[in-house]
């Protein structure tokens, strides 16, 4: 029983990172692109290390597992908002498909700012308030 | 066990040679950073693959250890398109 669980796990896994690769190869700009690879792959690693916990079956061994997933979930996300964000600074271009790009037209990219429409001269002035500590 | 052992390496295996398809031809360098994580994170399963074949648990730490370099590679990358430098691609 548990080698069918162990095998079903493996070849589900190594499917997963299959996908994230065609996904990668076939989509056609950056955002997407990572869309395929961060979650396919870390879905798939976290497969396998299941399988190799429940193939040695000691503490140890499981411990080290279960710390590669964690390490896997914490820096997979932390990787791709960072890689997207200089990405996006860098330049890439959008698929001409993109319905929306929110940061187009607050952002000047000569200058790195990134305005929100409300910066008057009205809303810079300080309006202290009776309760405020001073 | 040993079959399905070699048909999720071969999978894996194409896994890596598609990804390296995109490591060439990706027409800018983000492209290819995104390319090189997904490589390390497949060589990862790899790796947990062979330690289940060869019942050598000690394997699980270069695992480790490869997730780790590939997370700081692309930090690195990172840092290096946002400040700046020589660009060709």
């Amino acid at each position: 029983m548990i080698e069918f669980i162990k095998g079903a796990l493996l070849i589900t896994g190594s499917s997963f990172m299959l996908l994230a690769a065609i996904g990668l190869l076939r989509l056609p700009d950056l955002l997407t692109r990572m869309h395929a690879t961060t979650k396919a792959a870390a879905l798939g690693v976290i497969l396998i290390m299941l399988a190799s916990a429940m193939h040695f079956a000691e503490v140890g061994v499981v411990a080290r597992s279960f710390a590669i997933i964690v390490f896997i979930l914490i820096t997979a996300p932390i990787a791709a908002h960072v890689i997207g964000r200089a990405g996006y600074f860098v330049g890439s271009r959008l698929w001409s498909g993109t319905v929306k790009d929110e940061l187009r037209p607050n952002y000047d990219p000569l200058t790195h700012e990134l305005k929100s429409g409300l910066e008057t001269h009205e809303n810079a002035k300080r309006h202290p308030r009776a309760t405020d500590p001073d | 066990m040993d079959t399905v052992i070699l048909i999720s390496q071969i999978i894996m295996g194409l896994t890596l040679v598609l990804t390296f398809v995109r490591v060439v031809r990706g027409p800018s360098l983000p492209d290819r950073v995104v390319a090189l994580e997904l490589f390390s994170t497949t060589v990862v399963g790899l790796v947990g693959v062979y330690a289940i074949q060869s019942g050598v648990a000690s394997f699980l730490d270069a695992a480790i250890v490869i997730a780790l370099m590939g997370f700081l590679a692309a930090i690195g990358f990172a840092r290096f398109l946002e400040r700046g430098g020589p660009r060709d691609d």
